[in-house]
């Protein structure tokens, strides 16, 4: 380990930042996984592993992942919902790897929902 | 690093490891593996979480939800349904005393809601073993400024200007002290961290070394700039395993990322700690016998002038602070006196932890801002009084502080107005009776501590507390002459003027904030004979009620003297001459069939 200097106190919480956020609980997004036993057998878990690979590779630092329960639509899972800071959540049914990765880049990154998987926005119908 | 979801905050403390929370991680590590969620999910080992009476505790984030009592049954279900499925395990979380249901996040339950957390920022929140997480929560980065951007008189000034005062008892000003250090004259000077922590049943400073070490750390290297120290002793009593270890981890780390050692952060300033274990006696921690025992000498205070500051170890100008005073010093650089000084009443600023223990329903470890009530601490806090009972008194202060009686409930905490009340501040103890506790028999209790721990070097505290132990003895067993009220003043106001520290100086807190506030005990005591809560052995009795009494037999079987006889079904007779008044039958009936009177 190299000696720090000042400067390097800043670039380590940098680094650290998603520990915090995951702690505080401060984040900007929130990605959940839904995760009922019904979820799960429709594949939830590789959904879960895509995100997480995501969140690495683009170095998403104010977003945390969760799993909840079955939202009681087993028949489009596996699901998850977005929710970014101060918007309603967004709910993406029948998702895949695929559409996890586009689901990621423009609405988690870019902040634009991706009307055509969505299911819901808060309650209402949207398609 | 992998990317975790989820983060487990495990209570590694004292008081969780001692409740098995390290086979709750085995059972954690096995479950996890099992559902192939290892790589999902991070176990982090925690310093104290605080709400010990609780353990072993853990907070799941994200979320903040708080699981309690656990025990390695609860842990495969917990992780299929909570960390896989995420259906958080209500059965598991905890209900306040004055709630219904279970509260699932940390932040809303009673006994943390109150609480205003700077010397203990990092509790629960860090790995204390990985400085990059200290670091990542602004960690050393008030070193950092210290170091840079600030001159050693305008350190002093800051802590000065924040008001933040000695949290090892006595709450002397810091900043005033930083200074008489920095202008004594020395070819050497040293800090010292004072980590002796010798009132009985107090844990606070156990836990901020156990939770944060690098806060303690952080801010003696910022003291030591101020005074211009290039030492520092950390001394830890041996009975604390768990914080040496993390301690001398911290040390090691801090060194590695030269933030310890030569030229720190790249300053030029060259700064070393040393770890020095305690043999524990209570006196250890007064400082000038701190100082006499890391130097190898037998542990006596001894006359005062020359402070520590003008003439400390090896005769050298000398800093001597708590773990607790150097927690805050990192926050008040980085966020300025003004933000620390908006916290607390006139003359105590900031906050204060407390270890709060005895009949209150919540127990455990907190910090709050000074000018809190008295009540807020017990019934928000603490949740009330255990069983309901009546409230008696709070004593605080450690084995010399006093007792505060139920209509100072609502006195703000500070220094000062404790003092007032016949009590001090202490290091933080907090001890909660309820109307079962004797008043005569607490004092008595506390001068038994003081006298065992009195080191023998002056004569009033050592035989002073020694006629006081035998002068409440005999009151309790209803020997008491009605003089001797009288003299345990007289005696109190000896032992305070002729002692050398404050040991004796303050040994007299117990006996007179009784005397002040319950006289009427001490009355009963020698006149009737009586002991009206009902404690001391000499003075009471215990009876059977014959209406209330089923003839379960319970009470027959657990005598240990045979006291107690009777067939099925037929009120029990008590022989008192063969009773040992243990209170055994007491405590097993189930029909409150047995009377003290
Ligand atoms: C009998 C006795 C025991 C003491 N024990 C402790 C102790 O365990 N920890 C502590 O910090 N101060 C203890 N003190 C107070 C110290 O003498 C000293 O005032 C304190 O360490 C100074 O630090 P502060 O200004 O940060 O409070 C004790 C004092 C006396 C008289």
């Amino acid at each position: 380990m190299p000696k720090l200097k000042p400067e390097d106190l800043e670039q380590i919480s940098e680094r650290m930042r998603k520990m915090v956020v995951l702690r505080e609980g401060a984040a900007r997004a929130k990605i959940i996984v839904h995760m009922g036993t019904c979820g799960i057998a429709a594949g939830a878990r590789k959904i879960m592993a895509a995100v997480l690979a995501l969140m690495e590779e683009k170095d998403a630092k104010d977003v945390i992942v969760t799993s909840s329960g079955c939202a009681g639509l087993c028949s489009r899972e596996p699901m998850i919902t977005v929710e970014l800071k101060g918007e309603a959540p967004v709910k993406y049914v029948d998702v895949t790897e695929d559409k996890t990765r586009q689901i990621f880049d423009e609405h988690v990154m870019g902040g634009k929902i991706l009307a055509k998987y969505a299911l819901a926005i808060g309650s209402e119908r949207v398609s | 690093m992998a990317e975790y979801r989820m983060h487990l905050m495990l209570c590694a403390g004292t008081g969780c490891v001692s409740n098995r929370s390290l086979k709750i991680e085995e059972s954690l590590e096995k479950e996890l593996k099992k559902h192939k969620l290892e790589e999902e999910i991070l176990i982090v080992r925690t310093g104290c979480n605080g709400f010990c009476a609780q353990g072993p505790i853990m907070v799941a984030h994200p979320g903040e939800i708080f699981y309690q009592m656990l025990t390695q049954k609860d842990i495969p279900h917990l992780v299929e349904e909570h960390f896989l499925k995420g259906r958080p395990v209500k059965e598991l979380m905890y209900t306040p005393p004055e709630e219904k249901a279970p509260v699932p996040k940390m932040g809303d339950i009673g006994f943390f809601r109150e609480q205003r957390l700077i010397a203990l920022r990092n509790r629960g929140l860090i790995d204390p073993e990985r400085i990059e997480e200290y670091i990542a929560r602004g960690g050393y980065t008030g070193l950092a400024k210290a170091l840079t951007s600030m001159r050693p008189d305008e350190i002093i000034k800051e802590i000065k200007d924040s008001g933040l005062r000695g949290r090892g008892g006595a709450g002397f000003p810091t900043g005033r002290k930083w200074e008489f250090t920095a202008k004594a004259e020395g070819e050497e000077k040293y800090i010292i961290c004072n980590a002796d922590e010798g009132d009985p049943g107090a844990f606070m400073d156990r836990s901020i070394v156990e939770s944060d070490p690098h806060s303690v750390l952080e801010g003696m290297t910022i003291g030591a700039r101020a005074i211009g120290a290039h030492h520092a002793y950390i001394y830890i009593r041996t009975e604390y395993p768990i914080a040496v270890e993390r301690m001398r981890k911290a040390i090691n780390q801090a060194k590695e990322y030269g933030l310890l050692g030569e030229d720190i952060l790249g300053t030029g300033f060259r700064f070393d700690v040393t770890v020095h274990r305690g043999a524990g006696a209570f006196v250890c921690g007064e400082e000038t016998s701190l100082i006499a025992s890391l130097e190898g000498r037998s542990p006596e205070p001894r006359i005062r002038p020359p402070f520590p500051a003008q003439s400390g170890v090896w005769g050298m100008p000398t800093n001597i602070n708590n773990v607790e005073t150097w927690a805050n010093v990192p926050e008040i650089i980085n966020r300025g006196a003004g933000w620390y000084s908006q916290l607390g009443t006139d003359t105590s600023k900031g906050t204060k932890v407390f270890s709060l223990v005895g009949k209150v329903k919540n127990t455990g470890l907190i910090e709050v801002p000074m000018g809190i009530t008295l009540r807020k601490i017990i019934y928000d806090i603490g949740g009330g009084i255990l069983e309901d009972k009546k409230f008696k008194a709070i004593q605080t202060g450690g084995p010399s502080g006093g007792c505060i009686p139920e209509e100072l409930l609502d006195l703000p905490i500070d220094y000062e107005r404790l003092t007032e009340a016949g009590s001090i501040m202490g290091s933080g103890g907090m001890i909660v009776m309820d109307e079962g506790t004797c008043m005569v028999d607490v004092a008595r209790y506390f001068v038994d501590f003081l006298r065992g721990e009195s080191c023998g070097k002056c004569t009033s505290c050592r035989e002073g507390l020694e006629s006081m132990y035998q002068i409440l003895t005999e009151i309790c067993e209803g020997k008491g002459k009605e003089s001797d009220v009288e003299l345990l003043e007289e005696l109190c106001a000896a032992i305070a003027d002729g002692s050398m520290c404050a040991l004796g100086g303050t040994a007299s807190n117990p006996v007179l904030s009784t005397i002040r506030y319950f006289r009427n005990e001490y009355q009963s005591h020698i006149r009737d004979q009586e002991c009206p809560a009902g404690v001391c052995r000499e003075l009471i009795h215990y009876l059977i009620d014959r209406e209330k009494c089923t003839g379960c037999l319970l009470c027959v079987k657990n005598c240990p003297s045979d006291a107690i006889t009777g067939e099925r079904k037929e009120p029990v007779n008590l022989n008192q001459e063969k009773c040992i008044k243990c209170g055994i039958c007491f405590e097993v009936c189930k029909f409150k069939a047995v009377e003290v009177k």
